[in-house]
């Protein structure tokens, strides 16, 4: 399963992560910080890590996953 | 090697100014060379461009003075000895990045040849116009370093010693020539690559973890390594914290500012840089620079003859004001002139210093000629005490 | 947080505070990470790597990033960039610019640096506004925008940046929005492995000054709008100027060999020390 840790202590919320995911995987939370909502759909395509202007968002695929980047294990804490 | 070996033997060589600026720069090790064309210091750019490749260092003629001075400052922080030349239109466009190297502490020297001004001016007659812009062009407080030559033996001599300043206090050096120095041609002996002295900027010697890019030795001057040395840090013009990273906090700024104004202002007493004639028993001295001193050393050779006592102070610094040199040749004379092909930038600074038991004469023409050794006797008899 | 073990954060300066000084949904992040995945994926030393800046918002960029940055002054980045290459060739060179910088008070040094071809990979951060000055017309914005220096409307033509650069004789050109991340990723990585002079042009969203000039008022609305206005050069071929008006073509604009500057020198100086 793939995980996506959001880092509020660098994010803006500028909402670009939820706005333009494929999958709908995001959403604002009650203080507007983007929140995973529907962790099962995630492809791992890491377009929400790749627009996020601050380095706030770090997608980790697990070893059977699809993303073509570095895959990443471990347990991190958003 | 046949090059070496030629430079091995000295022997007499009939040089224009310019061309012995080149032949210093290259002996002191200046590897890259930045320039834009601009009568009368074109020459330093063409016999750059002739003889750098066979160094193995590099050149390039920029699209503008801005960018030559920009360029010169990027070769710098790659860690090679680098040079530009112009006169007054052309340095006028580098003042905005002599200043960046004052601030960021790349050292680079800047010769300017000057001609006429302000603006376009006279194309092309000589003058000495431009030693306050050398002090006071870029903008803010700063520090800097402002040779002059008077023949071209100095030009040569005073070109090594311009790198030796700037790679020392890591700042830039400015080499004030005028149009006469630069263009006249003398028979001149140089001396041997081995034998002159040249001085690097300091280097970092511990781990990369360990070096504050900005942080004072002691000496005021901190080590500086190359771009690719394995030392990455940030370079900036802003106003910058000991690692180099923008500040606005008011105890860095200050500790910067003091920083750069004292590398320099305490080893005030290695800048004071001058030959004198006939000063010991003078009651009337003269003090000049530049082409002017060698008017000043005629007039003065003359009114000996005629059993005056007057003597003659070539400055080779500008700035740094040489205020003990200054202040010496006041509390001895009764008198002194400042000749001066401007309208008194130097004279003003000898009033400055003056504690008002010397009487300071001036001199000044801005007509684009040179001041005569006649006009500077004349003086000196009119006025002998 | 183990974000430190990202590669990305890598190449940040663990010394520097962040978040960063850019506003929230501003692109200029979004290009600075394209920037560091790509230098990742090449496997450039950073001890090898200078970054160069003029002054702006986009030229805060290389304070953040670990390796020999210059921020120079408004500009003038390219002429930094052309000493530091011409003074050791080895090093890999970039400058990132922004459209005020780069094309109005640094115009001169832009066209001629695409001319001279020196080996530097420059980047040109485009949000048609002078944004750290506080919203000021560029020579990007287009006509008739009404921007805080041209309270009535901008009465100036835009440039074409990368038409400009293109025409300049640059080695390598290329568009792109921020929008469009993997282009943007295919386009520095070309520029970066390109010989000679090479400009990518990044599209990327001020939301604070030109999204208001433009009607615009999120950075995602912005984003949209590059999404929406956008036709790569491919498609642009097949499409009539009329269609093609108000359109930003993203794409590689211009590719060619061209021997570099110091290529050319380093084969002049290796003939003078032979004899």
């Amino acid at each position: 399963m793939t995980r996506v840790d959001i880092y509020r202590g660098w994010c803006k919320r500028c909402g670009i992560c939820i706005a333009f995911c494929p999958k709908h995987v995001l959403d604002a939370d009650q203080g507007l910080f983007p929140t995973v909502t529907d962790p099962e759909q995630c492809s791992g395509c890491k377009l929400c890590e790749m627009r996020c202007p601050d380095f706030a968002i770090v997608v980790t695929k697990d070893e059977k996953g699809k993303a073509r980047g570095k895959a990443k294990s471990g347990s991190a804490t958003g | 090697m046949k090059k070496e070996r030629q430079e091995e033997r000295p022997s007499q060589v009939l040089l224009q100014g310019n061309e012995a600026c080149v032949k210093g720069a290259l002996l002191a090790g200046c590897r890259f060379y930045a320039g834009y064309p601009i009568t009368p210091a074109t020459e330093v750019t063409e016999v750059m461009a002739k003889d750098m490749p066979g160094t193995g260092g590099a050149f390039i003629q920029m699209e503008d003075e801005i960018a030559s001075m920009g360029a010169v400052i990027g070769a710098s922080l790659a860690g090679v000895k680098s040079m530009t030349a112009t006169s007054g239109p052309g340095f006028s466009l580098m003042q905005e990045h002599i200043g960046y190297a004052c601030m960021a502490e790349g050292p680079c020297v800047i010769v300017d040849v000057m001609r006429a001004g302000p603006s376009t001016g006279l194309p092309t007659q000589p003058s000495q116009g431009d030693v306050m812009q050398a002090r006071w062009g870029t903008h803010g407080d700063h520090s800097i370093v402002v040779l002059c030559p008077s023949s071209v033996y100095e030009f040569f001599d005073l070109t090594i010693q311009a790198f030796n300043l700037s790679e020392r206090y890591r700042t830039p050096v400015i080499l004030l020539a005028d149009e006469i120095v630069g263009h006249m041609r003398e028979g001149v002996v140089l001396p041997s690559a081995k034998d002159i002295e040249l001085e690097n900027r300091p280097r970092p010697t511990v781990p990369p973890e360990w070096h504050i890019p900005y942080g004072d030795p002691g000496t005021g001057v901190p080590p500086m390594p190359a771009f690719g040395d394995g030392y990455r840090y940030h370079v900036t013009g802003l106003h910058h914290d000991v690692r180099g990273y923008p500040t606005t906090r008011k105890d860095e700024v200050e500790a910067l500012m003091r920083r750069l104004f004292s590398k320099i202002s305490n080893d005030l007493d290695r800048l004071q840089w001058f030959d004198s004639y006939y000063t010991e028993d003078a009651v009337m001295t003269v003090i000049a620079y530049g082409c002017v001193a060698r008017a000043g050393m005629q007039a003065v050779r003359e009114a000996r003859a005629k059993g005056l006592k007057v003597g003659l102070v070539k400055l080779q610094v500008l700035w740094p004001f040489m205020r003990r040199t200054i202040t010496t040749i006041l509390d001895s004379s009764e008198k002194v002139l400042v000749p001066e092909m401007n309208v008194g930038h130097i004279s003003r600074e000898v009033k400055r210093v003056n504690r008002g038991n010397c009487d300071v004469l001036t001199l000044n023409k801005i007509d684009g000629t040179p001041i005569t050794p006649g006009e500077i006797l004349e003086t000196l008899e009119e006025a002998y005490p | 947080m183990r974000e430190t073990s990202h590669f990305v954060h890598k190449y940040l300066r663990s010394s520097k505070r962040f978040p960063h000084i850019w506003c929230a949904g501003c692109g200029i992040g979004i290009f600075m990470q394209a920037l560091i995945r790509v230098i990742d994926r090449l496997g450039y030393s950073k001890d090898a790597v200078v970054m160069v800046s003029g002054i702006g918002c986009s030229s805060r960029l290389p304070v953040y990033v670990d390796f020999n940055t210059l921020h120079a002054t408004h500009g003038r980045a390219l002429t930094f960039a052309t000493g530091v290459k011409l003074a050791n060739p080895d090093l890999k060179v970039i400058t990132i610019m922004g459209d005020g910088d780069a094309v109005s008070i640094g115009g001169n040094h832009l066209i001629h640096a695409a001319r001279r071809n020196v080996e530097i990979a420059s980047f040109i951060v485009n949000n048609h506004v002078y944004g750290m000055t506080g919203g000021q017309s560029s020579p990007t914005t287009a006509y008739g925008t009404k921007t805080t220096s041209a309270p009535y409307g901008n009465l100036e033509a835009a440039f074409d940046i990368s038409g400009l650069v293109e025409a300049a004789g640059a080695a390598f050109v290329g568009r792109t929005t921020v929008y469009h991340t993997p282009l943007m990723e295919r386009l520095v990585e070309k520029s970066l492995t390109k010989k000679g002079f090479s400009m990518v042009e990044v599209l990327a969203q001020c939301v604070t000054y030109s999204g208001r000039w433009l009607g615009l008022n999120s950075p995602v609305e912005m984003m949209a709008w590059q999404r929406d206005n956008s036709v790569t050069v491919e498609k642009a071929q097949d499409l009539t100027p009329d269609e093609l008006a108000g359109k930003i073509v993203i794409g590689v604009l211009a590719d060619r060999e061209r021997p570099s500057y110091e290529d050319e020198y380093a084969k002049l100086t290796a003939e003078k020390l032979k004899v």
